[in-house]
Protein backbone atom coordinates (compact mmCIF):
# COMPACT_ATOMS: atom_id res chain seq x y z
CA UNK A 1 0.00 0.00 0.00
CA UNK A 2 1.42 3.43 -1.04
CA UNK A 3 1.79 5.73 1.70
CA UNK A 4 -0.56 8.20 2.24
CA UNK A 5 0.09 11.58 2.77
CA UNK A 6 -1.53 11.77 5.85
CA UNK A 7 -2.24 9.58 9.35
CA UNK A 8 -5.68 8.82 9.94
CA UNK A 9 -6.61 9.35 14.07
CA UNK A 10 -9.82 7.47 15.26
CA UNK A 11 -11.32 6.87 18.31
CA UNK A 12 -14.55 4.16 19.08
CA UNK A 13 -17.27 4.77 21.31
CA UNK A 14 -19.13 0.96 21.55
CA UNK A 15 -21.76 0.80 23.55
CA UNK A 16 -22.59 -3.48 23.67
CA UNK A 17 -25.34 -5.00 25.99
CA UNK A 18 -25.09 -7.04 28.39
CA UNK A 19 -26.46 -11.24 28.67
CA UNK A 20 -28.84 -10.31 31.64
CA UNK A 21 -32.33 -11.82 32.21
CA UNK A 22 -33.67 -8.50 33.09
CA UNK A 23 -33.07 -5.05 32.71
CA UNK A 24 -30.34 -2.70 34.58
CA UNK A 25 -33.28 -1.37 37.04
CA UNK A 26 -36.85 -3.30 36.89
CA UNK A 27 -37.85 -6.84 36.12
CA UNK A 28 -38.25 -6.64 32.80
CA UNK A 29 -37.02 -9.16 29.91
CA UNK A 30 -34.31 -8.06 27.54
CA UNK A 31 -35.31 -11.00 25.09
CA UNK A 32 -35.12 -9.63 21.25
CA UNK A 33 -37.65 -9.20 19.27
CA UNK A 34 -40.68 -9.58 21.46
CA UNK A 35 -44.13 -7.57 20.02
CA UNK A 36 -43.60 -3.83 20.58
CA UNK A 37 -43.96 -2.48 23.98
CA UNK A 38 -44.65 -6.18 25.66
CA UNK A 39 -42.04 -6.37 27.85
CA UNK A 40 -42.70 -2.88 30.26
CA UNK A 41 -43.26 -1.83 33.74
CA UNK A 42 -43.47 1.58 35.34
CA UNK A 43 -39.71 1.92 35.96
CA UNK A 44 -38.68 1.73 32.66
CA UNK A 45 -41.42 3.61 30.84
CA UNK A 46 -40.79 6.50 33.35
CA UNK A 47 -44.02 6.45 35.53
CA UNK A 48 -44.11 9.04 38.85
CA UNK A 49 -42.52 7.65 41.91
CA UNK A 50 -41.04 4.69 40.96
CA UNK A 51 -37.63 3.55 42.47
CA UNK A 52 -34.69 1.86 39.61
CA UNK A 53 -32.84 -0.97 41.46
CA UNK A 54 -29.45 -2.19 40.26
CA UNK A 55 -29.23 -5.35 38.57
CA UNK A 56 -26.60 -7.30 40.39
CA UNK A 57 -25.70 -9.67 37.30
CA UNK A 58 -25.20 -6.60 35.21
CA UNK A 59 -22.68 -4.89 38.05
CA UNK A 60 -21.19 -8.47 37.75
CA UNK A 61 -20.64 -8.85 34.24
CA UNK A 62 -19.07 -4.66 33.68
CA UNK A 63 -16.62 -5.50 36.26
CA UNK A 64 -15.82 -8.60 34.45
CA UNK A 65 -15.54 -6.29 31.32
CA UNK A 66 -13.58 -3.90 32.89
CA UNK A 67 -11.18 -6.22 34.82
CA UNK A 68 -10.66 -7.93 31.11
CA UNK A 69 -10.11 -4.71 29.23
CA UNK A 70 -7.19 -4.35 31.93
CA UNK A 71 -9.11 -1.24 33.27
CA UNK A 72 -8.40 0.45 36.65
CA UNK A 73 -11.43 -0.25 38.71
CA UNK A 74 -13.16 2.13 41.08
CA UNK A 75 -13.89 1.28 44.26
CA UNK A 76 -16.82 3.44 44.81
CA UNK A 77 -18.94 4.44 41.70
CA UNK A 78 -22.03 5.93 41.32
CA UNK A 79 -24.67 6.36 38.76
CA UNK A 80 -25.54 10.24 37.32
CA UNK A 81 -28.75 11.48 35.23
CA UNK A 82 -27.74 12.45 31.66
CA UNK A 83 -30.77 15.07 30.64
CA UNK A 84 -32.37 15.22 26.80
CA UNK A 85 -35.63 14.85 25.59
CA UNK A 86 -36.25 12.13 22.90
CA UNK A 87 -39.20 10.62 22.22
CA UNK A 88 -37.63 7.24 22.69
CA UNK A 89 -36.17 8.35 26.37
CA UNK A 90 -39.31 8.17 28.59
CA UNK A 91 -38.14 9.58 31.73
CA UNK A 92 -36.28 13.13 29.42
CA UNK A 93 -33.14 11.44 31.00
CA UNK A 94 -30.70 8.54 30.98
CA UNK A 95 -29.33 6.77 34.00
CA UNK A 96 -25.78 6.69 32.90
CA UNK A 97 -22.34 7.24 34.83
CA UNK A 98 -20.38 10.81 34.50
CA UNK A 99 -17.47 11.63 36.82
CA UNK A 100 -17.25 8.00 38.88
CA UNK A 101 -17.93 5.50 35.92
CA UNK A 102 -16.98 1.88 36.84
CA UNK A 103 -13.55 2.06 35.17
CA UNK A 104 -10.81 3.83 33.35
CA UNK A 105 -7.26 4.00 31.47
CA UNK A 106 -7.82 -0.06 30.33
CA UNK A 107 -6.56 -1.06 26.76
CA UNK A 108 -6.92 -4.00 24.61
CA UNK A 109 -4.14 -5.40 22.14
CA UNK A 110 -5.02 -6.21 18.95
CA UNK A 111 -3.38 -8.69 16.10
CA UNK A 112 -1.90 -6.03 13.73
CA UNK A 113 -1.45 -7.12 10.01
CA UNK A 114 1.56 -5.61 9.01
CA UNK A 115 3.54 -5.01 12.61
CA UNK A 116 5.34 -8.37 14.39
CA UNK A 117 3.96 -6.83 17.87
CA UNK A 118 0.29 -6.91 18.56
CA UNK A 119 -1.15 -2.77 18.72
CA UNK A 120 -2.15 -1.54 22.28
CA UNK A 121 -5.36 0.52 21.70
CA UNK A 122 -5.85 1.97 25.10
CA UNK A 123 -9.48 2.53 26.59
CA UNK A 124 -10.18 6.02 28.40
CA UNK A 125 -13.41 4.70 30.43
CA UNK A 126 -15.68 2.00 30.90
CA UNK A 127 -19.39 2.64 32.10
CA UNK A 128 -22.94 1.10 33.00
CA UNK A 129 -25.65 2.73 31.83
CA UNK A 130 -29.34 1.95 30.55
CA UNK A 131 -30.93 1.96 27.02
CA UNK A 132 -33.68 3.88 25.68
CA UNK A 133 -36.34 2.88 23.40
CA UNK A 134 -36.44 2.14 19.55
CA UNK A 135 -37.95 4.80 16.96
CA UNK A 136 -39.77 2.68 14.57
CA UNK A 137 -40.50 4.91 11.35
CA UNK A 138 -43.54 4.75 9.82
CA UNK A 139 -43.31 5.07 6.30
CA UNK A 140 -47.31 4.15 5.50
CA UNK A 141 -49.61 6.25 3.48
CA UNK A 142 -47.98 9.53 4.33
CA UNK A 143 -48.37 9.33 8.20
CA UNK A 144 -45.38 11.78 9.50
CA UNK A 145 -44.88 10.49 12.88
CA UNK A 146 -43.01 8.12 14.45
CA UNK A 147 -43.65 5.06 16.30
CA UNK A 148 -42.20 4.50 19.71
CA UNK A 149 -40.97 1.02 20.98
CA UNK A 150 -39.98 0.93 24.69
CA UNK A 151 -38.90 -2.99 25.22
CA UNK A 152 -35.40 -1.79 25.00
CA UNK A 153 -35.93 1.07 27.08
CA UNK A 154 -33.50 -0.01 30.79
CA UNK A 155 -31.43 -2.69 28.79
CA UNK A 156 -28.55 -2.89 30.28
CA UNK A 157 -25.38 -1.27 28.40
CA UNK A 158 -21.78 -1.20 29.07
CA UNK A 159 -20.06 2.04 26.96
CA UNK A 160 -16.48 1.65 26.24
CA UNK A 161 -14.76 4.55 25.03
CA UNK A 162 -11.56 4.25 23.54
CA UNK A 163 -8.26 6.62 22.72
CA UNK A 164 -7.62 8.17 19.66
CA UNK A 165 -5.49 5.06 19.28
CA UNK A 166 -6.56 3.56 16.08
CA UNK A 167 -4.25 4.16 13.07
CA UNK A 168 -6.48 2.86 10.16
CA UNK A 169 -10.43 1.69 8.87
CA UNK A 170 -8.95 -1.98 9.16
CA UNK A 171 -7.41 -1.58 12.13
CA UNK A 172 -10.66 -0.67 13.82
CA UNK A 173 -12.30 -3.37 12.32
CA UNK A 174 -9.96 -5.52 13.87
CA UNK A 175 -10.34 -3.59 17.55
CA UNK A 176 -14.46 -4.40 17.21
CA UNK A 177 -13.30 -8.25 16.34
CA UNK A 178 -10.76 -8.53 19.56
CA UNK A 179 -13.66 -6.70 21.73
CA UNK A 180 -16.55 -8.73 20.58
CA UNK A 181 -14.15 -12.22 20.37
CA UNK A 182 -13.08 -11.11 24.10
CA UNK A 183 -16.81 -10.06 25.22
CA UNK A 184 -18.15 -13.80 23.74
CA UNK A 185 -15.51 -15.36 25.28
CA UNK A 186 -16.32 -13.72 28.87
CA UNK A 187 -20.16 -14.35 28.12
CA UNK A 188 -20.52 -10.54 28.92
CA UNK A 189 -22.16 -9.68 25.73
CA UNK A 190 -23.13 -11.71 22.28
CA UNK A 191 -21.93 -8.55 20.84
CA UNK A 192 -25.02 -9.28 18.48
CA UNK A 193 -24.98 -6.08 15.68
CA UNK A 194 -28.25 -7.02 13.96
CA UNK A 195 -29.73 -8.05 16.92
CA UNK A 196 -28.61 -3.84 18.07
CA UNK A 197 -26.07 -5.38 20.86
CA UNK A 198 -23.06 -3.94 19.55
CA UNK A 199 -23.35 -0.49 18.58
CA UNK A 200 -20.67 1.93 17.75
CA UNK A 201 -19.87 5.19 16.68
CA UNK A 202 -16.57 6.66 15.70
CA UNK A 203 -14.38 9.64 15.82
CA UNK A 204 -12.03 10.94 12.95
CA UNK A 205 -9.82 13.18 11.63
CA UNK A 206 -6.45 13.24 9.82
CA UNK A 207 -2.99 14.40 10.76
CA UNK A 208 -1.00 15.81 7.64
CA UNK A 209 2.07 17.35 8.17
CA UNK A 210 2.71 20.62 6.44
CA UNK A 211 5.75 22.95 6.03
CA UNK A 212 4.47 24.66 9.16
CA UNK A 213 4.16 21.47 11.14
CA UNK A 214 0.96 18.93 11.85
CA UNK A 215 -2.41 20.10 10.89
CA UNK A 216 -5.66 18.47 12.37
CA UNK A 217 -8.44 18.50 10.34
CA UNK A 218 -11.84 18.80 12.34
CA UNK A 219 -13.17 16.03 14.18
CA UNK A 220 -16.25 14.36 12.60
CA UNK A 221 -18.56 11.81 14.38
CA UNK A 222 -19.53 9.23 12.36
CA UNK A 223 -22.69 6.85 13.22
CA UNK A 224 -25.29 4.48 11.42
CA UNK A 225 -22.46 1.95 11.05
CA UNK A 226 -24.47 -1.47 10.98
CA UNK A 227 -21.20 -4.03 10.63
CA UNK A 228 -18.08 -4.24 11.13
CA UNK A 229 -17.23 -3.81 7.50
CA UNK A 230 -19.43 -1.22 7.09
CA UNK A 231 -17.54 0.86 9.75
CA UNK A 232 -14.29 -0.14 7.77
CA UNK A 233 -16.08 1.05 4.63
CA UNK A 234 -17.41 4.71 6.30
CA UNK A 235 -13.62 5.46 7.99
CA UNK A 236 -12.43 5.12 5.05
CA UNK A 237 -14.62 6.74 2.97
CA UNK A 238 -14.62 9.73 5.76
CA UNK A 239 -10.88 10.03 5.75
CA UNK A 240 -10.57 10.68 1.93
CA UNK A 241 -13.55 13.02 2.33
CA UNK A 242 -11.46 14.90 4.92
CA UNK A 243 -8.70 14.98 2.64
CA UNK A 244 -10.53 16.29 -0.28
CA UNK A 245 -11.92 19.04 2.10
CA UNK A 246 -8.16 20.37 3.41
CA UNK A 247 -6.93 20.33 -0.02
CA UNK A 248 -9.80 22.74 -0.86
CA UNK A 249 -10.18 24.78 2.46
CA UNK A 250 -7.14 24.10 4.27
CA UNK A 251 -9.55 24.12 6.92
CA UNK A 252 -8.28 23.25 10.66
CA UNK A 253 -9.41 21.33 13.82
CA UNK A 254 -11.42 24.29 15.94
CA UNK A 255 -12.03 26.43 13.11
CA UNK A 256 -15.35 24.81 12.58
CA UNK A 257 -18.09 22.89 14.95
CA UNK A 258 -17.80 19.36 15.64
CA UNK A 259 -19.85 17.70 12.77
CA UNK A 260 -21.88 14.27 13.01
CA UNK A 261 -22.44 12.59 9.53
CA UNK A 262 -24.13 9.42 9.37
CA UNK A 263 -22.67 6.48 6.85
CA UNK A 264 -25.04 5.59 3.96
CA UNK A 265 -24.79 1.89 3.44
CA UNK A 266 -26.55 2.02 -0.11
CA UNK A 267 -24.57 5.01 -1.44
CA UNK A 268 -21.39 4.47 0.70
CA UNK A 269 -21.25 8.10 1.52
CA UNK A 270 -21.14 9.91 4.70
CA UNK A 271 -24.05 12.92 4.58
CA UNK A 272 -23.91 15.36 7.46
CA UNK A 273 -26.88 14.68 10.28
CA UNK A 274 -28.79 17.55 12.15
CA UNK A 275 -26.30 18.89 14.90
CA UNK A 276 -27.58 17.98 18.74
CA UNK A 277 -25.44 20.86 19.37
CA UNK A 278 -27.89 23.27 21.02
CA UNK A 279 -29.21 19.78 23.13
CA UNK A 280 -25.25 19.00 24.17
CA UNK A 281 -25.73 20.27 27.15
CA UNK A 282 -26.66 16.88 29.14
CA UNK A 283 -27.11 19.01 32.82
CA UNK A 284 -25.77 15.93 34.79
CA UNK A 285 -26.72 15.09 38.12
CA UNK A 286 -26.23 12.36 40.30
CA UNK A 287 -29.00 10.20 40.25
CA UNK A 288 -31.09 10.31 43.39
CA UNK A 289 -32.60 7.13 43.45
CA UNK A 290 -29.89 5.13 43.59
CA UNK A 291 -27.35 4.09 46.05
CA UNK A 292 -23.54 4.22 44.93
CA UNK A 293 -21.76 0.92 44.44
CA UNK A 294 -18.30 0.02 46.40
CA UNK A 295 -16.11 -2.72 45.46
CA UNK A 296 -13.29 -3.97 47.70
CA UNK A 297 -10.01 -4.60 46.13
CA UNK A 298 -10.15 -8.23 47.24
CA UNK A 299 -13.26 -8.37 44.90
CA UNK A 300 -11.85 -6.97 41.90
CA UNK A 301 -8.79 -9.60 42.53
CA UNK A 302 -11.43 -12.30 42.75
CA UNK A 303 -12.76 -11.30 39.33
CA UNK A 304 -9.43 -10.69 37.73
CA UNK A 305 -8.65 -14.27 39.09
CA UNK A 306 -12.06 -15.57 37.60
CA UNK A 307 -11.22 -14.29 33.77
CA UNK A 308 -9.90 -17.41 32.40
CA UNK A 309 -7.62 -17.72 29.28
CA UNK A 310 -8.62 -14.88 27.02
CA UNK A 311 -8.22 -15.24 23.28
CA UNK A 312 -4.73 -13.38 23.46
CA UNK A 313 -3.61 -15.86 25.57
CA UNK A 314 -4.92 -19.15 24.11
CA UNK A 315 -3.57 -17.80 20.55
CA UNK A 316 -0.01 -17.57 22.32
CA UNK A 317 -0.87 -21.02 24.04
CA UNK A 318 -1.83 -22.66 20.73
CA UNK A 319 1.52 -21.96 18.74
CA UNK A 320 3.84 -22.02 21.92
CA UNK A 321 2.41 -25.31 22.87
CA UNK A 322 1.11 -26.93 20.08
CA UNK A 323 3.29 -25.39 17.16
CA UNK A 324 -0.13 -24.02 14.97
CA UNK A 325 1.00 -21.14 12.87
CA UNK A 326 -0.77 -17.59 13.74
CA UNK A 327 -3.53 -18.36 10.87
CA UNK A 328 -4.48 -21.99 12.48
CA UNK A 329 -4.53 -19.96 16.22
CA UNK A 330 -6.50 -17.42 14.86
CA UNK A 331 -9.07 -19.51 13.24
CA UNK A 332 -9.53 -21.96 16.40
CA UNK A 333 -9.76 -19.05 18.72
CA UNK A 334 -11.84 -17.17 17.17
CA UNK A 335 -14.90 -19.81 16.79
CA UNK A 336 -14.72 -19.57 20.68
CA UNK A 337 -13.99 -21.07 23.84
CA UNK A 338 -15.87 -24.41 23.27
CA UNK A 339 -13.87 -25.11 19.93
CA UNK A 340 -10.72 -24.03 21.40
CA UNK A 341 -11.29 -26.96 24.12
CA UNK A 342 -12.44 -29.36 21.84
CA UNK A 343 -9.09 -28.76 19.90
CA UNK A 344 -6.83 -28.92 22.99
CA UNK A 345 -8.35 -32.45 23.97
CA UNK A 346 -7.77 -33.61 20.44
CA UNK A 347 -4.50 -32.38 20.37
CA UNK A 348 -3.90 -33.58 23.53
CA UNK A 349 -4.88 -37.41 22.64
CA UNK A 350 -3.81 -37.64 19.39
CA UNK A 351 -0.08 -36.09 19.90
CA UNK A 352 -0.19 -33.94 16.68
CA UNK A 353 -1.19 -30.17 17.04
CA UNK A 354 -1.03 -29.43 13.76
CA UNK A 355 -3.25 -32.85 12.66
CA UNK A 356 -6.01 -31.86 15.40
CA UNK A 357 -6.00 -28.73 13.49
CA UNK A 358 -6.27 -29.76 10.04
CA UNK A 359 -9.04 -32.67 11.00
CA UNK A 360 -11.09 -29.56 13.28
CA UNK A 361 -10.82 -26.81 10.28
CA UNK A 362 -11.73 -29.34 7.84
CA UNK A 363 -14.14 -32.27 9.10
CA UNK A 364 -15.65 -31.16 12.12
CA UNK A 365 -16.25 -27.30 11.83
CA UNK A 366 -17.83 -28.26 8.26
CA UNK A 367 -20.45 -30.61 10.02
CA UNK A 368 -20.60 -28.25 12.96
CA UNK A 369 -21.37 -25.43 10.09
CA UNK A 370 -23.79 -27.78 8.09
CA UNK A 371 -25.67 -29.03 10.63
CA UNK A 372 -25.58 -25.37 12.46
CA UNK A 373 -25.20 -26.97 15.74
CA UNK A 374 -22.79 -26.03 18.12
CA UNK A 375 -19.03 -27.86 18.80
CA UNK A 376 -20.35 -28.97 21.72
CA UNK A 377 -23.12 -31.15 20.36
CA UNK A 378 -20.77 -32.18 17.79
CA UNK A 379 -21.02 -36.44 17.71
CA UNK A 380 -17.77 -37.33 17.72
CA UNK A 381 -16.04 -36.54 21.28
CA UNK A 382 -13.02 -35.50 20.55
CA UNK A 383 -11.08 -38.81 22.29
CA UNK A 384 -12.59 -40.59 19.69
CA UNK A 385 -11.83 -38.52 16.95
CA UNK A 386 -8.35 -38.56 18.76
CA UNK A 387 -7.55 -42.17 18.35
CA UNK A 388 -8.83 -41.95 14.66
CA UNK A 389 -5.66 -39.63 14.06
CA UNK A 390 -3.37 -41.54 15.74
CA UNK A 391 -4.41 -44.83 13.28
CA UNK A 392 -3.94 -42.58 10.69
CA UNK A 393 -0.54 -40.90 11.49
CA UNK A 394 0.69 -44.19 13.21
CA UNK A 395 -0.03 -45.78 9.12
CA UNK A 396 -2.92 -48.28 9.81
CA UNK A 397 -5.49 -45.48 8.12
CA UNK A 398 -4.33 -43.02 5.12
CA UNK A 399 -6.77 -39.93 5.28
CA UNK A 400 -8.98 -41.20 2.98
CA UNK A 401 -9.90 -44.11 4.87
CA UNK A 402 -9.39 -41.98 8.24
CA UNK A 403 -12.68 -39.97 6.68
CA UNK A 404 -14.14 -42.71 5.84
CA UNK A 405 -14.13 -44.02 9.45
CA UNK A 406 -14.65 -40.13 10.38
CA UNK A 407 -18.17 -40.36 8.43
CA UNK A 408 -19.14 -43.83 9.54
CA UNK A 409 -18.84 -42.76 13.29
CA UNK A 410 -20.69 -39.27 12.36
CA UNK A 411 -23.50 -41.30 11.48
CA UNK A 412 -23.75 -44.51 13.59
CA UNK A 413 -21.62 -43.43 16.27
CA UNK A 414 -19.53 -46.40 18.16
CA UNK A 415 -16.00 -46.82 19.03
CA UNK A 416 -13.21 -46.05 16.33
CA UNK A 417 -12.23 -49.61 15.86
CA UNK A 418 -15.86 -50.87 15.34
CA UNK A 419 -16.12 -48.23 12.59
CA UNK A 420 -12.66 -49.60 10.87
CA UNK A 421 -14.14 -53.17 11.50
CA UNK A 422 -17.71 -52.37 9.74
CA UNK A 423 -16.12 -50.52 6.87
CA UNK A 424 -14.22 -53.87 5.93
CA UNK A 425 -10.81 -51.74 6.79
CA UNK A 426 -8.10 -55.11 7.62
CA UNK A 427 -5.68 -53.91 9.61
CA UNK A 428 -2.17 -54.67 7.60
CA UNK A 429 0.65 -55.56 9.54
CA UNK A 430 3.63 -53.26 9.11
CA UNK A 431 6.18 -56.08 8.17
CA UNK A 432 3.51 -57.48 5.99
CA UNK A 433 3.63 -54.32 3.84
CA UNK A 434 7.31 -54.33 4.43
CA UNK A 435 7.53 -57.60 2.69
CA UNK A 436 5.57 -56.74 -0.01
CA UNK A 437 7.53 -53.52 -0.68
CA UNK A 438 10.28 -55.48 -0.48
CA UNK A 439 9.22 -57.85 -3.29
CA UNK A 440 7.82 -55.20 -5.59
CA UNK A 441 11.33 -53.37 -5.14
CA UNK A 442 13.20 -55.99 -6.19
CA UNK A 443 10.60 -57.60 -9.21
CA UNK A 444 10.87 -53.72 -10.73
CA UNK A 445 14.55 -52.70 -11.29
CA UNK A 446 13.20 -50.41 -14.08
CA UNK A 447 11.09 -48.56 -11.46
CA UNK A 448 13.91 -48.42 -9.28
CA UNK A 449 16.25 -47.36 -11.54
CA UNK A 450 13.36 -43.92 -12.42
CA UNK A 451 13.23 -43.31 -9.24
CA UNK A 452 16.70 -42.93 -8.76
CA UNK A 453 17.14 -40.72 -11.76
CA UNK A 454 14.86 -38.65 -9.79
CA UNK A 455 11.06 -39.29 -11.27
CA UNK A 456 9.54 -40.33 -7.69
CA UNK A 457 6.29 -40.27 -9.62
CA UNK A 458 7.24 -43.55 -10.82
CA UNK A 459 6.73 -44.83 -7.54
CA UNK A 460 2.71 -44.68 -8.45
CA UNK A 461 3.20 -48.08 -10.07
CA UNK A 462 4.55 -49.82 -6.94
CA UNK A 463 1.82 -48.25 -4.62
CA UNK A 464 -0.62 -49.68 -7.46
CA UNK A 465 0.82 -52.93 -7.87
CA UNK A 466 0.71 -53.01 -4.33
CA UNK A 467 -2.79 -52.06 -3.71
CA UNK A 468 -3.63 -54.70 -6.55
CA UNK A 469 -2.16 -57.07 -4.12
CA UNK A 470 -3.58 -55.97 -0.58
CA UNK A 471 -6.57 -53.86 -1.13
CA UNK A 472 -6.18 -52.67 2.91
CA UNK A 473 -2.29 -51.30 2.52
CA UNK A 474 -1.79 -47.81 3.23
CA UNK A 475 -0.69 -45.95 -0.24
CA UNK A 476 1.27 -43.73 1.62
CA UNK A 477 3.29 -46.14 4.14
CA UNK A 478 4.05 -48.33 0.93
CA UNK A 479 5.23 -45.52 -0.73
CA UNK A 480 6.91 -44.40 2.13
CA UNK A 481 8.53 -47.83 2.51
CA UNK A 482 9.40 -48.63 -1.12
CA UNK A 483 11.27 -45.13 -0.96
CA UNK A 484 13.10 -45.94 2.24
CA UNK A 485 14.11 -49.66 0.55
CA UNK A 486 15.58 -47.42 -2.79
CA UNK A 487 17.29 -45.30 -1.14
CA UNK A 488 19.28 -47.96 0.75
CA UNK A 489 20.08 -50.17 -2.32
CA UNK B 1 -31.30 39.28 39.05
CA UNK B 2 -28.78 35.59 39.15
CA UNK B 3 -29.67 34.37 36.07
CA UNK B 4 -30.45 36.11 32.80
CA UNK B 5 -34.11 36.10 30.14
CA UNK B 6 -31.42 34.76 27.30
CA UNK B 7 -30.48 31.81 30.29
CA UNK B 8 -33.94 31.17 30.86
CA UNK B 9 -34.41 30.64 26.94
CA UNK B 10 -31.33 28.12 26.97
CA UNK B 11 -33.00 26.68 29.51
CA UNK B 12 -36.59 26.43 28.61
CA UNK B 13 -35.13 25.10 24.92
CA UNK B 14 -32.95 21.91 26.55
CA UNK B 15 -36.51 21.75 28.42
CA UNK B 16 -38.43 21.73 25.32
CA UNK B 17 -40.70 24.75 26.67
CA UNK B 18 -42.04 27.42 24.90
CA UNK B 19 -42.34 30.73 26.81
CA UNK B 20 -43.94 33.25 25.97
CA UNK B 21 -41.46 36.96 26.77
CA UNK B 22 -43.69 37.78 29.73
CA UNK B 23 -43.13 33.64 30.74
CA UNK B 24 -39.63 34.36 30.00
CA UNK B 25 -39.63 37.46 32.30
CA UNK B 26 -41.95 35.61 34.91
CA UNK B 27 -39.74 32.40 35.29
CA UNK B 28 -36.39 34.82 35.16
CA UNK B 29 -37.29 36.45 38.76
CA UNK B 30 -38.85 33.43 40.14
CA UNK B 31 -35.48 30.84 39.00
CA UNK B 32 -33.13 34.01 40.28
CA UNK B 33 -35.00 33.84 43.74
CA UNK B 34 -33.86 29.88 44.00
CA UNK B 35 -30.87 30.49 42.76
CA UNK B 36 -30.21 33.63 45.60
CA UNK B 37 -31.50 31.08 48.03
CA UNK B 38 -28.79 28.26 47.07
CA UNK B 39 -26.26 31.50 46.97
CA UNK B 40 -26.86 31.08 51.50
CA UNK B 41 -25.49 27.31 50.96
CA UNK B 42 -22.38 29.06 49.41
CA UNK B 43 -21.70 31.02 52.08
CA UNK B 44 -21.34 27.61 54.23
CA UNK B 45 -17.62 27.18 55.01
CA UNK B 46 -17.32 23.67 53.52
CA UNK B 47 -13.79 22.90 53.60
CA UNK B 48 -12.51 19.75 54.35
CA UNK B 49 -15.96 18.06 54.03
CA UNK B 50 -15.83 15.06 51.72
CA UNK B 51 -18.54 15.84 48.79
CA UNK B 52 -21.46 13.49 49.31
CA UNK B 53 -22.76 11.63 46.59
CA UNK B 54 -26.15 10.67 48.31
CA UNK B 55 -28.02 12.07 51.47
CA UNK B 56 -28.50 8.66 53.21
CA UNK B 57 -25.28 6.40 53.75
CA UNK B 58 -26.57 3.36 51.66
CA UNK B 59 -24.44 1.63 49.08
CA UNK B 60 -24.88 -1.20 47.57
CA UNK B 61 -28.61 -2.49 46.76
CA UNK B 62 -28.88 -4.71 44.15
CA UNK B 63 -31.57 -7.15 43.04
CA UNK B 64 -31.25 -10.70 41.68
CA UNK B 65 -30.92 -10.93 37.93
CA UNK B 66 -34.59 -12.51 37.81
CA UNK B 67 -37.66 -11.31 35.10
CA UNK B 68 -40.68 -9.98 36.88
CA UNK B 69 -44.15 -9.49 35.64
CA UNK B 70 -44.63 -6.04 34.14
CA UNK B 71 -47.51 -4.41 32.45
CA UNK B 72 -49.58 -5.59 29.61
CA UNK B 73 -49.74 -3.42 26.61
CA UNK B 74 -53.26 -1.92 26.94
CA UNK B 75 -51.85 -0.90 30.43
CA UNK B 76 -48.53 0.42 29.06
CA UNK B 77 -49.61 2.74 26.26
CA UNK B 78 -53.35 3.79 28.51
CA UNK B 79 -52.09 7.03 29.13
CA UNK B 80 -50.39 8.44 26.22
CA UNK B 81 -51.83 11.04 24.49
CA UNK B 82 -51.41 9.22 20.61
CA UNK B 83 -51.14 5.73 20.12
CA UNK B 84 -51.95 2.36 17.90
CA UNK B 85 -52.08 -0.64 18.33
CA UNK B 86 -48.53 -1.66 19.55
CA UNK B 87 -47.10 1.85 20.03
CA UNK B 88 -46.88 5.29 21.23
CA UNK B 89 -46.68 7.33 18.43
CA UNK B 90 -44.79 11.27 18.62
CA UNK B 91 -44.58 13.52 15.97
CA UNK B 92 -42.23 12.35 13.67
CA UNK B 93 -38.41 12.60 15.04
CA UNK B 94 -36.05 14.76 13.09
CA UNK B 95 -32.22 14.68 12.65
CA UNK B 96 -32.22 10.70 11.84
CA UNK B 97 -31.07 10.70 7.97
ZN1 LIG C 1 -39.37 -2.47 33.36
Amino acid sequence: MAALPYTIVVGLEVHVQLLTESKLFCGCSTKFGAPPNTQTCPVCIGMPGVLPVMNAKAFALALKAAAALNCHIATFTKWDRKNYYYPDLPKGYQISQYDLPLCRDGWLDVPSEDEAEDRRIRIIRVHLEEDAGKSLHDEKAGRADSRIDLNRAGTPLLEIVTYPDIRSPAEAKTFLQELKLLLNYLEVSDCNMQEGSLRVDANINLHIPTPQGIAATPIVEVKNMNSFRAVEKALAYEAERQWGVFQETGRKLGEVPKQTRGWDEHAEVTRPQRSKEESSDYRYFPEPDLVPVTVTPEEIERVQASLGELPADLRRRLRRDYGLNAYDADVLVNQGRSTVHYFLRLADVCGDGKAAANWIQQDVLRVVHERQISITDFPIPPDTLGEVIRMVRGGRLDTPKGRQVFAHLLQHGGRPQEAVDALGFKDVDDAEVQALCRELVDANPKVVAEVRSGKEKALGSLVGQAKKRNPHVNPARVKEICLELIARM
Amino acid sequence: MAISEQEIRKVALLARLELTPEEARLMATQLSRVLEYMELLNSVDTQGVEPLALAVEVTNVLREDRVTPGLDRESALANAPHRDDECYRVPAVLGET
